[in-house]
This record gives structure tokens, C-alpha cells and sequence, in this order.
């Protein structure tokens, strides 16, 4: 039945068009014979097809736009008073004589038209003639496109100041009140369009409603176009007129759309002077107005007005703009109860945009808008809309990105309320934003007060909060997540050690909250932050002054044992070993040996209790030994207990060839090539033949195992090694030895030709290569090679 | 002609947030062609990043990296050149020269690239070179002091390499040149 509807109306306008095109044929005819009479008759009979009501707006349209184009010829021959004869004030009232009401008023309108130009008139009272005729015709469709017409033809007559039709006293009163009038009328009639559907038929009525829109819109534009209104006229007469009307017609529809116009088409100064009426009217509209779309482009233009004449930020202060705001938002809140609580927190987001924009130097308005946020959030339950979620982040995120520095959103004492609002997951989203705003703008949070404040902040991502286990999360974005916060950890940084020690403290009092899931991640750069300060401090270490416990090295190296403590139990013992083999080389440059000694007692107790793997035992060790061998803080006892366990550890290696290797690492444990360091050469001898013996049973193994013997590489190394301390004046080390030992790997490698391998050829030429390279170079080095064979 | 860019002990997030944003707006992708990383990157994050640098990237392990498959050594051959890269934690001294020449003599290699120190270092060294391209975001260490972020950019071409060092201090990066040739008779 709609298909069938359809295709009658294209029947209908298609006859509808024949009926214009064929009197306008006529018409044409009477107009080049210049025949009054004629022409009169056959348009009105053109114009008798507007009369239809089969039509819908979007069809009636088409056709009246056939019959627009033609009445402009038409007006064009009626200005013409030598075509036809008659003057103009003849014509107006000739033209009344059209027997039908609607094509009578179409040719008043034309008539009109040319009068006003005649200027034989007023145009104030042919406007306000023409305008009051038009109240003949009821019909909504057929009324709006005729009043349509008298604006259209009338805009650019009126009698504005400046004009050419400018009247007397009154005049942009008279341009005015036309307008006024004719767009009350036509709002009327839109307003009725509605009305005239049944049930069924409502939603389409709308559809075309909305199409139609824009006829009434036009006298807006119209009167936004008066250069005569002043802001005062504005005020007193034309925003109470126009809102009177917008209120009165309790349209939906209407009332969102003209609200919308008035804030498009009056400029940005006269809304900021007439805030309070306009603001006055949002709480009367319809319950079911979108507001907050409408509100929201308010305070868009008038913070775009701000932000582009900064000379009128007095007048917004003056004019007290945002209470005003805030307040209007408060009574639409409160007066459409049904809005749900998205609606509302985008209210909030706007007023808060346009708070950082106009006034960014009012934190106390920020948070002004974050209280009325948390007080609408407390009203309900807990978030759940995710639209409204998206809101609340947004509100939140604008502070961080206009202050591009966090310290300020530590300020606004309603922030964390308004979090605590979001879900868990929501909350840490938020979180990351927070600490992303942070490192994008290199922020250094530089008091422990406020990296309290960011640590209430971010709690979402410190621990675990009410409801969630981590175990439920997931495991690359919890990775992603607790990487943040140890990325953040750097950026709360002070260059005063007591403060700076405070806000370790506060770092470390909250991430040891966090599980044992988080220790391995936030332990870490908490510990090289301590280690910053204490070489910090190692700079300066005067007297105590004052009552305060001061920041000493001491006092962190305790609080850094405490703080790692935690982590084997995590289980995390490989990490833990090498922070405190950190702590202890950091000992060492503070000359604290006690403190040395004890982190490595840790260090040594974890390797023989928690580091089983054979691969992290031979990383372990090495860690051990090359720490070991940096220490220059240790009395003799306590070095040679420590060397006698590292060396013990090396030899006890799973793997023959890393215990030969580790071994032969400590023989750097004796010899500290620097000026007071250790040259205890007989022990070195003894770790490099132990290697050797070492690498012998390594190669006896695997002649049982394979058959052969292996790779000669351990015994290229020690080569090397022997090389090493030879050329170190180690007395120890003879060139008899080194010849013997050369010897003994060409034996090595010529009685197994069978496994030859490529990695210990090349090592072994090119030590032998070494030796050459040393022996030519003269000098003593020379002298040294010169008994060497090779 | 062909871009090396080397660098290593990140440590990010345990010393340092992220790479300086001055490194970070010079290397673009499309212009390197390999990227070999000493080690302590320490997370795949930053893995990731470098791949999105150059695709060919190389990494040997630093002790605390989270990936611990990286291999303690690696040798590649560019042009004429044959590389070694290792963390540098294993060779006892830390940083120490002639015990790393030993490395350079066991990987049978021209150029050593290692890390460990944070020291930004090059030293010809019986006609090979061994480098140090310092710590890429300045981290600390035990070893050095006041450690400036720094890394090298190694221009192979022929026999020539040409080796940049970037440092960043006190905010301005400082670039140096250093010319290597390779001599000859160094056969394999």
C-alpha cells in the first residue's frame, strides 16, 4: 500500500507540473504580448496546482520551486509598468481579485515585491499587510511554503537601518516585528504539521517535519541578518520573542531544533551579554529535548570566541559566564529526570572544556566541575553504561592534556573521587593515562606529597583492588600495565636528597603492597633510584646538621636489603642476586664494608639455596666473580672468605667446560691490575692450573663419550689467560710454561685430525698470530715474546 | 655502503623510562640496515621497537634481559667485515681490553662490538676494533659514572668503516667520527 502511495504521489506531482508548465506556456504567451488580463488569469491558474494537499513536503517542494521560477518573470513584467500600463498601486489591488485564495496571495506577495521597490509605500506597511493576508491560509504545508515566499521575496526589502526602503524612528523595530511575526506563524504551522498525524503515521510526519525544518529556520537567518539590532533590541525584544515562542510550542522537535539556530545564526558577543535569558529557557524545554548537544555547541562557540579575542576574557568574567553555565547545567540535570547519566556527564565535559579554554588558570573551576560530576555519580550505582564510562574518561582526560603537567590534576581534590566511580578496568585505563600523560611530558613529580597523591591516583595498577585477583587478568597487558608504573617510577625525582629519600620511601611503601606478581617488575628501578641517591650522596658527605634523620648511604643500603628482601619469595632469586651484587659494588664506592660484605651474603646464600638451572648458575657466577674482582672496600679476611666461596661455587659448576672457564675467571680475583690492587701471582698460577686440570677431564669425558677428544678451545683460552698475565708481569707465569702449553695443542690438535673444527683452528691461529704480533713489536714486549717459539 | 647501528644496555624500565626523544626522532625506519644490540634491552617493548627500525636485528643476552633465548655470542659477516657482538658481562675484567681482545680472537672477528660498562669506547686492536656503544638511554651503572646516553652508527663500505658515536649531553647531541681501515694481511 505505501509502494502504491508512492507511485500515486509521483502521479500527482507529475500532473501537478504539467498543470504549471502548460499555463506558464500561456502565461509566456500573454507576457510577450504584454496582455495584463491574460497573464493575471493564466498564473493564477498556474498557481492553482500549489493548492493540492495529495503531496508530501519533499514533493510539494519540487513543485512550488516550478512555479518559483516562474513568478519571477513574472515580477519581472509587473515591474515593468510601460508592458502593462497600470501603476503599481493599481496592480496590488487588481491582483485581489483572484478568485482563489492561495494563488491571490502568491500574486500579492509578487505585487508586493515591486511596490515596496517602487518605494510608492512604506515597505513596513506592505510587509505588514502582506504579512497579515498570509494568515489566510491554515493549511501547514501550503501555509509554510507561502510564508516561505514572503521571505524569500522580502529579505532583502526590509527596513534596516542602512537600507534603501529605511523608514522612520522605528524602523529596524518595523523590519523586526515582520520578521517575528511571520516566523511565529510559520512555527505555528510546522508546529501543526505534527499534530496531523495519526499514531501509524507519526514517525513519517516527523521525517517530513524535519525536511521543512529549514523554512523555518530561514527567518532566524533573516533576522541574524538586521544590521540594525542592536545588542540592547537583541535582549529586550528579539531572544525574549523568539524564546517565547521556541518554549510556548512545546514541540520536541522544534524546540532542539531553533535552540540549535539561535545559538548558530546571533553572534558570540551577544550570547555572552544575554547568557542568563537564553540559559533561562533550557529548563523549560520539552523533558525529552536533547539538551546537552545544544547546551555543548553553546559553550563551543563561546569558548572558541575566547580562545580567538583574548581582549573579551574580562566581559566573560565580568558577565560571570561559568557560574551562569554550571548553574543552567545543574536545573536541566535536575529538571529532566529521565536524562540518563551519560547525558549528563557530557554536560560536565563541556563545561569543562570550556572552562580549561576560557579560564585555564581556574583549577577551582576544574574541580568546581568534577564535584557536581561526583555528586551526580554518587547518586546512582556504580558505572555500568559503557558510553558513560567513555564520558568520565573524557572528563578526566582533559585536565592531563591541557595542564600537559599531572601536578596540577594532584591538586583538584575531586579527581580521585570522580575515579573511584570507574570499574576496576576502567580505572586502570585511566591509570595508564595518567602515567602516559606523564612520560609524554617528561613530568618530574618532585615532592613525596604528591607522588602520594598520584599513588592514591594510579592504586588500580599498584595493587590489587576489591573484586580482582590478578590471576584473572591478562597476562600481556598486566606486563604492559606494571612496565608503565617501573617506567614512572623514574619520573618522580627530586635533586634534594631528604626529599628525594621521602619519596622512595613513599614509592616503596606502595609498591610493596602489590603482590608478589608486581615486586618483580616495580623493585627494580625502585632500587637504581636509591642507587641515584646514594651516588648522589657519595659527593657530599658533611656533617649532620639538624634534627632530622638525614639521607645517608647507610640508612638506604638498609632500606634497599629490606626492600629486595622480597623478592626470592616471589620467586624471583636470580633477579634479587643482581641487585644485590649492585648494592654491594655501590657499598664499595661508599667505602661501607659491612654493608658490602652483607649484600653479598645475600647474594652468595641465594646462589647456594634458589639458583638451581645449571645455565643461570654459570650467569650467576660470573656476575659474582666480576663484582667480586671490582672490590677494593674488603679487609683481607673478608675477601679471602668471599674469593674461597666464588672460587669453590666456580669448580663446583655442572658442566666441565663452564667450571674451566669460571675458574679461570677467578684468577682475577688475585690480580687487580691497578695500582694498589691485589698481585697475588702464586694463586693466580694456582686458578689457571686448576683450569688446566679442568680442561684435561673435560677432554678425557669426552674422549669416553665420543671416542675422541674434543675441541682444544678451553685449552686455546687458558692460553690466552696465561698470555694475559704473563704480559702483566705475573712472575709466575713463564714463557717455558706458555711454549709447553702451545706445544701441548698442536699435539691436541695433530693427534685428532679426525674432528677438526673450524671455531678452535681459527681461535688458536689467531693467538698464535698474538704471539707473533707481540714478538715484532720490540721494545720490552718483545723481549718478553722473544723466547717463544711458535 | 651500508648502516650498522649499534647500541645496548637500555635497561628500560629498570634505570631508565625510555630511549632520550632526541634519539628517538633520529632513528627513522628505512635507513639502517642492521641494527646489532649488545643486551638489557631489558623488555620485548623495546625489542619491538628496534624491529621497527630494521627488521635484521641481532641481540645477544645482557644479565638482565626478560627474553632469555637471545645466544650469549653472535658473529655476522656485513661486506667485508666480520662482527662479533657480545653482552659483555662474561669477560672478567668488566670492560677490560686485552681480556676482551681474547673474545676477539675466540670469535675469530674484525670488529667486537660489546657492552656492560655504559662507557662509550673504540680502540684499535691488532688490526681489529673493539667497541663500546655506551648505555642508549644513559642508565646506571656500577662502573661508570655519570654515564651519558650515547650509541653508534658504523658506515661499512669496502674495507673502510667509518664509526659515529651520538652522545647526548646536556640535552645536545654531540656526534664524533672515527675512521677504521682493515688491513689486509689479516686472513681468515
Amino acid at each position: 500500500m505505501m509502494l502504491n502511495g508512492a507511485e500515486d504521489e509521483d502521479k500527482w506531482l507529475a500532473e501537478g507540473i504539467a498543470g504549471i508548465q502548460q499555463n506558464a506556456f500561456y502565461m509566456h504567451r500573454a507576457l510577450d504580448s504584454n496582455n495584463l488580463r491574460e497573464v493575471l488569469k493564466y498564473s493564477a491558474q498556474m498557481l492553482s496546482e500549489l493548492r493540492t494537499s495529495k503531496l508530501s513536503p519533499h514533493k510539494y517542494y519540487e513543485l512550488y520551486m516550478r512555479a518559483f521560477d516562474e513568478l519571477r518573470k513574472l515580477e519581472m513584467f509587473f515591474k515593468d509598468e510601460s508592458k502593462h500600463g497600470v501603476s503599481v498601486v493599481d496592480l496590488y489591488e487588481l491582483v485581489q481579485h483572484a478568485g482563489n485564495i492561495l494563488p491571490r496571495l502568491y500574486l500579492l506577495c509578487t505585487v508586493g515585491s515591486v511596490y515596496i521597490k517602487s518605494k510608492e509605500a512604506p515597505a513596513k506597511d506592505v510587509l505588514k499587510d502582506l504579512v497579515e493576508m498570509c494568515r489566510g491560509v491554515q493549511h501547514p504545508i501550503r501555509g509554510l511554503f507561502l510564508r516561505s515566499y514572503l521571505a524569500q521575496i522580502s529579505r532583502d526589502k526590509l527596513p534596516d537601518i542602512g537600507s534603501e526602503y529605511e523608514g522612520g524612528a522605528d524602523t529596524v523595530m518595523d523590519a523586526v516585528e515582520f520578521v517575528l511575526q511571520n516566523f511565529t506563524e510559520m512555527n505555528k504551522l510546522w508546529v501543526r504539521l505534527q499534530n496531523q498525524g495519526l499514531g501509524k503515521l507519526r514517525e513519517k510526519r516527523e521525517k517530513e517535519r524535519s525536511e521543512l525544518r529549514d523554512l523555518v529556520g530561514k527567518n532566524l537567518h533573516v533576522l541574524g541578518q538586521i544590521e540594525g539590532i542592536d545588542l540592547q533590541m537583541y535582549k529586550d525584544t528579539v531572544l525574549p520573542r523568539v524564546l517565547e515562542q521556541v518554549v510556548n510550542c512545546k514541540d520536541e522537535l522544534a524546540q532542539y531544533y531553533l535552540m540549535d539556530c539561535i545559538i548558530q545564526v546571533f553572534p558570540d558577543e551577544y550570547h555572552l551579554q544575554t547568557l542568563e535569558i537564553l540559559l533561562g529557557a533550557f529548563p523549560q524545554l520539552q523533558p525529552t529535548v536533547d539538551i546537552k548537544t545544544v547546551l555543548s555547541q553553546l559553550m563551543e562557540r563561546l569558548s572558541n570566541y575566547a580562545a580567538s579575542n583574548p581582549e573579551v576574557l574580562p566581559e566573560f568574567l565580568q558577565v560571570e559566564a561559568f557560574a551562569k553555565l554550571s548553574s543552567a547545567i545543574g536545573k536541566v540535570i535536575e529538571a529532566q529526570v529521565d536524562m540518563p547519566i551519560v547525558g549528563a556527564i557530557t554536560l560536565y565535559v563541556s563545561l569543562l572544556t570550556f572552562t580549561l579554554r576560557v579560564h585555564p588558570d581556574r583549577l577551582d573551576y576544574v574541580d568546581q566541575v568534577l564535584g557536581a560530576c561526583v555528586k551526580k555519580l554518587s547518586s546512582g550505582q556504580k558505572l555500568e553504561d559503557s558510553r558513560a564510562t567513555k564520558q568520565v574518561v573524557a572528563l578526566l582526560s582533559a585536565p592531563l592534556e591541557k595542564y600537559s603537567d599531572i601536578v596540577s590534576a594532584l591538586t583538584l581534590s575531586n579527581y580521585p573521587r570522580v575515579m573511584d566511580h570507574l570499574d576496576n578496568g576502567t580505572n586502570k585505563v585511566m591509570a595508564m593515562v595518567i602515567i602516559q600523560s606523564i612520560m609524554k611530558n617528561n613530568t618530574c613529580i618532585s615532592t613525596a606529597d604528591k607522588v602520594e597523591v598520584l599513588f592514591e591516583l594510579i592504586k588500580g595498577l599498584i595493587k590489587d583492588l576489591d573484586g580482582t585477583g590478578v590471576d584473572e587478568l591478562d597476562e600481556e597487558d598486566f606486563k604492559e600495565e606494571q612496565n608503565s608504573v617501573a617506567r614512572l617510577i623514574h619520573m618522580l625525582y627530586n635533586d634534594e636528597p631528604q626529599e628525594m629519600l621521602k619519596i622512595i620511601c613513599t614509592v616503596r611503601k606502595h609498591i610493596m603492597a602489590g603482590g608478589v606478581k608486581r615486586l618483580p617488575f616495580t623493585i627494580p628501578p625502585l632500587v637504581f633510584s636509591a642507587l641515584r641517591l646514594v651516588r648522589h650522596l657519595q659527593g657530599q658527605d658533611g656533617e649532620i646538621v639538624g634534627e632530622e634523620v638525614p639521607a645517608t648511604p647507610k640508612k638506604i643500603f638498609q632500606l634497599l636489603n629490606q626492600t629486595i628482601e622480597a623478592l626470592p619469595s616471589v620467586p624471583s632469586p636470580e633477579l634479587a642476586l643482581r641487585l644485590y651484587l649492585q648494592c654491594a659494588e655501590a657499598a664499595n664506592d661508599c667505602d661501607l664494608e659491612h654493608a658490602a660484605y652483607e649484600f653479598f651474603t645475600q647474594a652468595f646464600i641465594l646462589y647456594e639455596e634458589e639458583i638451581a638451572d645449571s645455565k643461570a648458575q654459570v650467569t650467576a657466577i660470573h656476575l659474582i666473580i666480576g663484582s667480586l674482582q671490582r672490590m677494593n672496600v674488603f679487609g683481607i679476611e673478608n675477601r679471602d672468605t668471599l674469593t674461597h666461596k666464588a672460587t669453590g661455587y666456580s669448580a663446583r659448576l655442572l658442566k666441565k667446560p663452564d667450571q674451566c672457564r669460571a675458574v679461570y675467571a677467578c684468577s682475577h680475583l688475585f690480580w687487580v691490575d691497578d695500582q694498589d690492587g691485589i698481585k697475588d701471582g702464586e694463586r693466580v698460577l694456582l686458578c689457571l692450573k686448576r683450569a688446566l686440570r679442568i680442561a684435561n677431564a673435560a677432554q678425557q669425558m669426552a674422549n669416553v663419550a665420543r671416542g675422541s677428544s674434543g675441541p682444544v678451545t678451553l685449552f686455546v683460552e687458558i692460553l690466552n689467560k696465561y698470555l694475559y698475565f704473563f704480559e702483566k708481569g705475573n712472575q709466575q707465569i713463564t714463557s717455558s710454561a706458555i711454549q709447553g702449553l702451545v706445544e701441548l695443542i698442536n699435539t691436541e690438535m695433530q693427534s685428532d685430525s679426525t674432528t677438526q673444527n673450524p671455531t678452535s683452528d681459527a681461535f688458536f691461529a689467531s693467538t698464535l698470530r698474538y704471539i707473533q704480533f707481540q714478538k715484532q713489536k720490540g721494545g720490552l714486549i718483545g723481549e718478553k715474546y722473544e723466547s717463544i717459539k711458535v | 655502503m651500508v648502516l650498522v647501528l649499534a647500541l645496548g644496555d637500555l635497561h628500560i624500565p629498570h634505570r631508565a623510562p625510555d630511549l632520550p626523544a632526541k634519539f628517538k626522532s633520529m632513528l627513522v625506519p628505512g635507513k639502517i640496515q642492521h641494527i646489532i644490540c649488545t643486551g638489557n634491552l631489558c623488555i620485548k617493548e623495546v625489542q619491538d621497537y628496534l624491529r621497527t627500525l630494521c627488521p635484521d636485528l641481532h641481540i645477544t643476552r645482557g644479565e638482565y634481559d626478560e627474553e632469555t633465548r637471545y645466544p650469549e655470542t653472535k658473529t655476522l659477516t656485513i661486506g667485508q667485515f666480520k662482527l662479533g657482538l657480545c653482552h659483555g658481562h662474561q669477560v672478567i675484567p668488566w670492560g677490560d681490553l686485552d681480556s676482551l681482545a681474547m673474545l676477539q680472537r675466540q670469535l675469530d672477528v674484525d670488529i667486537l662490538v660489546t657492552g656492560h660498562t655504559h662507557q662509550f669506547a673504540a680502540y684499535k686492536h691488532e688490526g681489529g676494533v673493539v667497541i663500546n656503544p655506551g648505555s642508549a638511554t644513559g642508565a646506571y651503572s656500577s662502573i661508570t659514572y655519570d654515564v651519558n646516553p650515547s650509541f653508534v652508527l658504523m658506515d661499512i663500505d669496502g674495507l673502510r668503516v667509518v664509526v659515529y658515536v651520538y652522545e647526548l649531553i646536556d640535552g645536545e647531541v654531540k656526534v664524533d667520527k672515527i675512521d677504521f681501515k682493515k688491513t689486509t694481511h689479516t686472513a681468515h
